[in-house]
């Protein structure tokens, strides 16, 4: 078993880093360097992840990653022993490593409570957000009978469960019967034949006794503060803290190879998801804006949002665009997805396609007909993911809230989304569909179309999935992790302003809005009408001072009909102004919805003019 | 990353198959190193706890749960029997009694005073894992299993349904493009494994379900007669304990789509003769692909053995696994180094390959290609 590591303090100035990444298929390097007064990403390396046999040996992979990273930089960072540290003076080594992980599964999880919406709810976010993909969630009042809940646990096998309920002071009953439910399935490990399931305690305090007299002799039971001390009041961190140390305890030690990774790096491993939690919130706490970030993979997609001091993350376990794919197919529909393909495609030949993508997932979209319907899955898979996450990215519920008169004519109780699409201020895409997108344009457009934001908002993709290491460099250097997150982590696409709205009954054609932009010193006026969508070139690294003003029906945050001075960021895109309204719904008319569909995708060059006619052609 | 192609899929006429049969919780191995086993040979057995039932005796007898203890008629770890009275609660001077029964046969496993629960046990259910090859135990893994070597013909495919089985291998039509449907199925194929070409057909599991067929192997498969079959669709990728009486493997893909004529020809060589075969598919991290063993058999020729070692290189029988030419067998021409630009725009590297049908030469992303490994 690994040794159990104290966070981790630099005490000394760095000025090489290398982080490795080890997912579930590929194990990322990246190694920075401090260059005058700044970090910079200098070269990256990968190589198959090796859990799995004939290696079974995680450092195999960070070594093969690494190995790469010499090559390009002709020195030299490992040796026998694992990473050569500090740097030495003839330029091999580095000052420090630090390596996420979410090979073999990544963290999985039960999560159990004693209101589904109160403390199972709280037991989720703790649980998602220290990186694990939620299994479950048990609660006295889910629906289920007892031995209902009972098969579930036993057939799951979670990595470990983490159980709450009750508020300190507050009846103990509840929590104890789920305790009983869970002694009564003896659930076992899904890794370490033999070993005994953690299940973390962090509920009602004064039943800790009863939980440790019904789980102690069966489980390795960890108690931890209650989540929930009172109504009001959630405290995550002491929970989160208790998975990360288990997920190293238990999870990464059955991982073949990680006693040794762990001897090569000072700061303990991080679950992949946690680090880029920790990413988005240092973003979002550094650019002073709000940010939701999306990662979407081949299995699953994660979502995180930071408005103000609120952070969540959400894992659509079963959302993704190969291994999932048929899954994305299966809770959208084939109408769904059809309504984001302007051609004709029969729904077999549609539905075939999707099945052999999920069969031979490493394949890539030769042809324009096959990017299209790619793009259009990830369309909706990316909706999906999102309605889940603002369904989980919610206020305290069953918390008592004073009115004041101004509360009056606003009829929103607890539990209300803290998504303020109005006030989002960045939207991060990540993952090979969004991040290799062939133009930039196509990953502006597949956010935009599935989480809709509303005004002026800032759009970019992580160019080559780094911020995992990003995150976990955040704990120890939030400097040198934003300089090489905002200078090379990040494509900044440019912005959209999108007015929400309209308000009343509006005809396509109708005024919308007129942006006024000041570029390289001309001023340049769009009005651009309700239904159509426009792009104004805007260079990467440039900014345009101006103006924005909605028409009476429309709304750009300060009100319908109310103008907005602000200064507009450029991109690898550009500025689009997408006045489809908000929300947009594709017509459900096929033809209508086509030659609409036909119009925004020519109005922003989304595809080769030659091959897209060809493909309407056809 | 040194080989940007999918290693694809192993069609063997021999090779040296492992199996690791594993117990889902710690037991006992019944087989030494060296026992030579049959696929219905148990090679290890335990008992999982049997299934909890939960009764919630204070809400029955309106009692506080503190106050349970008073009623039990039966004590933790005290055997049941399904009617046994648990607990009683007598008022009016004994008058009126409440009984609390037994749902289950099994055992008092705990009294709960805080919720007022009991929870029984059901007695252990005994678990036997087999052997589902004929082979012998090459090795013994202590308290969990055994891993089981045998050789012969190994083919896998790419997508199926349903678990292990064994049966005798018939070929049901003539060519690798022929569609197996109800008709090439006869009640003779009762236990037995029947092989199509391009496509098997919703009429030809229905009557392979119907003649007690163990199994049905093509090309492809429709995905409506797939769903339509099971009753329900596939969302994720893995597959193997579907509740149904056969296990359908596809070689190739979704759609009507020609079996490759390496495989079918090896099919045709085995026909005969006894497989094992397993339709469970996982597309995930640890990758797993259906499968057709046939232990022990012996090709008529000598094998030569493929090397892969260096990847894709000209001359390598490759099979296309993606649009415009799903399906197709090409061979390697020549693998340019620089990226190229393809129609979506993307820079990918790619190759040149001629098509074994047409003979034409075309160029294809090399991630969608596959080589035919022997």
């Amino acid at each position: 078993m690994p040794e159990q590591k104290a966070p981790f303090k630099l005490d000394r100035e760095i000025s090489s880093i290398l982080a490795t990444d080890c997912g579930s298929t590929t194990t990322k390097a990246i190694l920075i360097e401090k260059t005058g007064d700044e970090y910079r990403l200098m070269v990256r390396g990968e190589a198959p992840t090796t859990v799995e046999a004939p290696f079974e040996d995680v450092t195999a992979g960070a070594r093969n990653s690494i190995r790469e990273v010499e090559e390009l930089t002709g020195k030299s960072f490992l040796d026998e022993k694992g990473i050569i540290t500090p740097r030495r003076s003839d330029g091999s080594g580095v000052d420090i490593y630090m390596s996420t992980s979410s090979a073999g599964g990544g963290l999985q999880m039960m999560v159990a409570g004693v209101v589904k919406t109160m403390t199972a709810e709280s037991a989720a976010r703790a649980a998602l957000g220290a990186g694990a993909i939620v299994m479950d969630v048990i609660s006295v009042d889910d629906g289920r009978k007892p031995h209902q809940k009972i098969q579930r646990i036993r057939y799951l096998r979670p990595d470990m469960i983490l159980l709450s309920g009750g508020i300190n002071g507050g009846t103990i009953t509840h929590v104890v019967e789920i305790a009983e439910l869970i002694s009564a399935a003896e659930p076992k490990p899904r890794l370490g034949i033999g070993f005994k399931l953690p299940v973390i305690y962090a509920g009602n305090k004064d039943a800790r006794p009863h939980i440790n007299a019904i789980l102690g002799q069966k489980v390795d039971l960890r108690v931890v503060d209650n989540l929930r001390p009172v109504l009001e009041t959630e405290v995550l961190g002491p929970a989160r803290e208790a998975i990360h140390n288990l997920f190293m305890e238990h999870v990464m030690a059955q991982a073949p190879g990680y006693n040794k990774l762990v001897t090569w790096t000072p700061v303990p491993i991080m679950p992949t998801p946690g680090a880029v939690g920790i990413c988005m919130q240092t973003a979002s706490r550094e650019y002073h804006l709000s940010v939701i970030g999306v990662d979407i993979g081949g299995a699953t997609t994660d979502i995180f949002s930071v408005f103000g001091e609120y952070f969540n993350r959400t894992v659509s376990a079963n959302l993704g665009m190969s291994y999932s794919i048929c899954n994305v197919l299966l809770e959208a529909g084939v109408a769904n997805i059809k309504r984001w393909i302007p051609f004709k495609i029969g729904e077999g030949d549609l539905r075939n396609r999707i099945r052999n993508k999920m069969i031979r997932p490493t394949t890539i979209p030769q042809t324009l007909d096959e990017l299209v319907i790619e793009q259009a899955i990830s369309r909706e898979a990316l909706r999906l993911a999102f309605i889940h996450h603002r369904s989980l990215a919610v206020g305290l519920r069953g918390v008592h809230r004073q009115r004041t008169i101004g509360d009056t004519f606003e009829q929103t109780g607890s539990g209300e989304s803290y998504i303020n699409l109005m006030e989002l201020g960045l939207l991060i895409g990540s993952g090979g569909v969004l991040s290799h997108a062939p133009r930039r344009v196509q990953a502006a457009m597949m956010v935009l179309d599935a989480f809709q934001p509303e005004g002026l908002t800032m759009l970019a993709v992580d160019s080559i999935f780094m911020m995992p290491q990003i995150g976990i460099l955040s704990t120890i250097h939030p400097k040198a992790a934003m300089q090489v997150f905002d200078r090379d982590c990040l494509i900044k696409l440019g912005s959209s302003i999108a007015p929400a709205g309209p308000s009343g009954a509006a005809k396509p054609g109708d005024p919308c809005v007129k942006v006024e932009l000041e570029i390289d010193g001309n001023k340049i006026v769009e009005e651009v009408p309700y239904g159509k969508m426009k792009l104004v070139p805007l260079a990467d690294g440039k900014t345009a001072k101006g103006a924005i003003y909605p028409s009476r029906q429309f709304d750009v945050g300060k009100g319908h009909g109310h103008s907005l001075a602000t200064t507009l960021t450029g991109g690898v895109v550009g500025v689009i102004i997408d006045c489809r309204g908000r929300p947009f719904v594709p017509s459900e008319d096929t033809s209508i919805r086509n030659a609409k569909m036909i119009e925004w995708f020519e109005a922003l060059k989304m595809y080769p003019e030659d091959a897209f006619a060809r493909l309407l052609k056809a | 990353m040194a080989h940007a192609y999918t290693p694809g899929l192993k069609v063997t006429e021999r090779s040296v198959v492992r199996k690791t049969r594993r117990l889902p919780i710690l037991g006992e191995v019944l087989v030494e190193k060296g026992k030579v086993v049959s696929p219905d040979t148990v090679v290890a057995q335990t008992n999982i706890p049997g299934n909890p039932m939960t009764v919630n005796v204070a809400n029955i007898l309106s009692v506080e749960p503190e106050d349970i203890g008073e009623f039990m008629k039966k004590r933790e770890r005290d055997a049941v029997k399904k009617g046994d009275v648990l607990a009683e609660y007598k008022s009016f001077f004994g008058l009126f009694k409440h009984r609390v029964s037994s749902p289950v046969d099994g055992t008092v496993e705990m009294i709960s005073m805080v919720t007022g629960q009991v929870t029984l046990r059901e007695p252990p259910i005994p678990v036997e894992i087999d052997a589902y090859l004929n082979g012998v135990v090459e090795d013994v893994l202590p308290r969990e299993g055994v891993i089981i070597r045998t050789e012969g013909a190994f083919i896998q495919g790419i997508f199926g349904v349903g678990g292990e089985t064994q049966g005798v291998i018939r070929m049901a039509v003539n060519g690798p493009d022929d569609v197996l449907d109800e008709n090439c199925l006869v009640n003779g194929d009762k236990g037995k494994i029947v092989v199509g070409g391009s496509l098997v057909t919703l009429g030809a599991i229905k009557k392979a379900e119907q003649v007690g067929t163990v199994g049905l192997v093509a090309g492809g498969i429709i995905d409506t007669d797939l769903v339509g079959y099971l009753g329900h669709d596939i969302g994720v990728a893995i597959t193997g304990h579907e509740d149904i009486p056969l296990t359908i493997i596809i070689t190739e893909g979704f759609g009507k789509m020609r079996m490759a004529n390496r495989t079918f020809d090896l099919f045709k060589n085995l026909s005969g003769l006894k497989a094992s075969i397993n339709g469970a598919t996982q597309i995930r991290a640890g990758v797993m692909r259906p499968e057709i063993i046939v232990p022990g058999y012996e090709p008529k020729g000598k094998v030569v053995e493929q090397d892969l070692s260096e990847g894709l290189v000209p001359g390598t029988p490759l099979r296309i696994i993606r649009e415009p030419y799903f399906g197709l067998l090409a061979e390697v021409v020549d693998l340019p180094p620089e990226l190229q630009i393809i129609e979506t725009e993307a820079r990918v590297r790619i190759l040149r390959a001629r098509l074994q049908d047409s003979g034409q030469i075309v160029i294809i992303p090399r991630a969608n290609v596959e080589i035919i490994e022997a």
